[in-house]
């Protein structure tokens, strides 16, 4: 009997055992709950609390011991108040204008940039690259600052140089509106969108060009009917990476919009200082936002791969 | 092979009145400071199987792309049915092309892959539907219509690119090393499956190849190229039994090259001495050349006879012992090494089953030919 349950110790020990395969899967598994799950968890019970003033933290809390034990304390009038004041809507739906428009912007100039690169002459690409990436080695803060000295009314570098050469007489309006937070949104994100189009646009097979105007296609229908279907996990990746931390940007907004109309990274920051709870609610509203496209990528992917 | 092509007009390049199909003037394809294609000029006639040989890096593909317009040419002309194509876009060209890697999109499936030249004509949908079905049956793919390219084993892709290039009935169509990628069974058959495409269809076909057997199987004629120049154009037959050089003859098949000094030259023969092979040398054709010139004289293995005792006609005689022998089946190949140290390549039929009285390792024996089938080269 002994040996016979030391057998099963055994054995179930050993399937337990950590193997090279099993502490390798683990890894990110424990990364993504620590970072990712935990948080997101936390966030979303904050959402069902109410804020308390004065308070560490400042807010009910979920769980309340009473003589009948533990009791969830949950509140919906978050949401509730997301429906009623439309401010928070207006700014969910001005955010997502803003990021989709980006991202048609960022990849109607990224994919004839990444084109150009892909099919420039070898000793060229990487200089070209790096070129893209060059900006990155500047903060962002400041570069996002810069464009105000370029859209600035008074002393800025554009209006100065269009009445220099008396295209205008007035100068443009530009800084502190919605075209100055695109341009500060596609100047910012446009190496989000290169880099992918570029990975793809560089593996796309040169003769298939060929044969396809050999076999009479012309050069737009050729683009249309073989280059983008075949970088299409490209532009897929690219818009995805510029919609999505566009949809959440509260700085380029902060510093080049118009402040009367917030966007959402805006409302978050700005409720956060008074109010979790509700901050917490609509950091979960960007997240639902955010993952109607995440699923919609992935969908297509799948079908790209079951198809291919 | 060399009866193919239209009927009536067998072989049309021998007929003075007839009319090239295509005609290919001085054409020169530079990149950079390497010349690809170096003043090639060619006439293709209705109907033919031209065959484009030679080695790697001769310029054999980048003419084809330029027949296709896929590369422009430096200078020098291309007609195709009397127009010039030089500013002809490659999608407005009568030709078709089936490329090497056959470069099929691989995100339509094999019935659309198909359809995507005759859509760009703006055919109706019915008659394309009509006519892919109908090239599928010919090159036999019909079950695997609705399959995507990377279903396809290597022979089913090539044959759906195949497909592709001949449903438009291009005038001329293009093939670069159309089975290069088969092994060997299926590119046999396939050899025989074009052969009898191009004689239904009645298209002339420009195929680049490296693989000699290939073009000899089905050229009408071919066209030898090294260093970006034609070296030679011929039949099949021609080409391998008058070489024009050695380097032709040694591209086509396997050859024996003797060295010589001219000592006689009369118009209705030859006569060398090769001190590479110790021994005078007799060619039953003039060469009109002065004594005392450099030549060479090509025989074929085939041609040479390997005997224990010396053949009665002392011409186109050598000595030699044989250092190595290897049997093929259907023939043997002996390398047989002369007195000079020189081998001598010779194939000979196994014409009886038993091997007892078969040349061996060692054996000393006679080697002879026809004053008819040496070659004599010039360069």
């Amino acid at each position: 009997m002994a040996t016979a349950k030391q057998k099963n110790l055994v054995s179930f020990l050993q399937k337990i055992k950590p193997n090279g395969s099993s502490v390798t899967i683990f890894i990110p598994y424990f990364w993504l709950t620590l970072f990712f799950l935990l948080p997101f968890i936390l966030i979303f019970f904050i959402s069902l609390t109410q804020p308390v003033d004065f308070q560490q933290p400042p807010h009910t809390p979920i769980i309340t011991s009473t003589e009948n034990g533990l009791q969830l304390n949950l509140y919906f009038g978050n949401y509730q108040a997301l429906t009623e004041d439309q401010i928070y809507i207006l700014s969910i739906v001005n955010s997502v204008k803003i990021a989709t428009i980006s991202t048609l912007c960022c990849l109607l100039i990224g994919f004839p940039m990444a084109y150009g690169i892909a099919r420039s002459p070898d000793r060229w690409r990487n200089t070209l690259l790096m070129m893209v990436i060059l900006p990155f080695w500047t903060s962002f803060l400041i570069r996002v600052y810069a464009w105000i000295g370029i859209l600035g009314k008074e002393n800025g570098l554009l209006n100065g140089f269009l009445m220099w050469l008396g295209v205008i007489d007035q100068p443009l309006d530009i800084l502190y509106s919605d075209l100055a937070v695109y341009i500060g949104i596609v100047y910012s994100y446009l190496p989000f969108m290169i880099l992918p189009l570029y990975a793809t646009l560089e593996k796309l097979d040169n003769t298939l060009l060929e044969a396809a105007a050999d076999l009479g296609s012309k050069p737009t229908n050729t683009f249309f009917a073989i280059t983008v279907p075949l970088t299409m996990p490209g532009i897929i990746a690219g818009c995805l990476l510029v919609f999505i931390p566009a949809v959440g940007e509260f700085v380029i907004p902060e510093l080049l919009g118009d402040s009367s109309s917030p966007l959402i990274g805006q409302q978050v920051r700005s409720v956060f200082s008074y109010d979790w709870p509700m901050a917490s609610t609509l950091a979960m509203m960007i997240l639902l936002v955010l993952v109607v496209p995440i699923f919609i990528f992935q969908y297509l992917q799948n079908k790209q791969t079951v198809t291919k | 092979m060399s009866e193919k092509g239209k009927p009536g007009s067998p072989e049309p390049w021998r007929d003075k009145s007839s009319k090239p199909y295509i005609r290919i003037e001085h054409l020169v394809k530079k990149f950079g400071e390497f010349t690809a294609v170096n003043d090639v000029s060619l006439s293709i006639y209705k109907g033919e199987l031209f065959s484009l040989l030679g080695g790697s890096g001769c310029g054999k593909t980048t003419l084809l792309r330029m027949l296709a317009g896929l590369e422009i040419p430096t200078s020098g002309k291309i007609f195709i049915d009397d127009v010039d194509m030089a500013t002809v876009p490659p999608y407005e060209r009568p030709t078709n092309m089936m490329f090497q890697s056959y470069a099929l999109f691989p995100h339509m499936t094999v019935e659309k892959n198909i359809a995507f030249g005759l859509k760009q004509d703006g055919i109706a949908r019915s008659l394309i539907a009509e006519r892919v079905s109908d090239i599928l049956d010919l090159v036999q793919m019909k079950p695997y219509a609705k399959r995507k390219p990377h279903q396809l084993s290597g022979g089913q892709r090539q044959r759906v690119a195949l497909a592709r290039a001949l449903v438009k009935r291009p005038k001329l169509l293009l093939l670069d090393e159309p089975l290069g990628a088969l092994d060997k069974r299926l590119r046999e058959q396939t050899q025989f499956e074009l052969m009898n495409i191009q004689e239904k269809l009645g298209i002339t076909f420009v195929v680049v190849t490296h693989d000699q057997e290939e073009a000899m199987t089905l050229s009408t004629r071919i066209g030898v190229m090294n260093a970006g120049q034609i070296v030679q154009i011929g039949t099949p037959q021609e080409i391998y039994e008058f070489p024009g050089t050695r380097m032709v003859a040694n591209f086509i098949g396997s050859v024996n090259i003797f060295a010589g000094r001219v000592i006689e030259d009369e118009p209705d023969y030859v006569l060398l001495h090769s001190d590479e092979a110790n021994a005078d040398l007799y060619i039953s054709h003039g060469i009109a050349c002065a004594p005392g010139a450099e030549v060479w004289v090509a025989v074929r293995p085939e041609k040479i006879v390997a005997s224990r005792t010396a053949p009665a006609e002392t011409r186109n005689q050598l000595k030699g012992i044989i250092k190595e022998v290897a049997y093929m089946g259907n023939l043997s190949v002996y390398l047989v090494k002369l007195e000079t140290g020189k081998i001598v390549k010779v194939t000979m039929p196994n014409q009886v089953r038993s091997s007892e009285n078969r040349l061996t390792w060692d054996d000393h024996v006679y080697l002879s030919w026809l004053s008819t089938s040496g070659v004599v080269l010039h360069s």
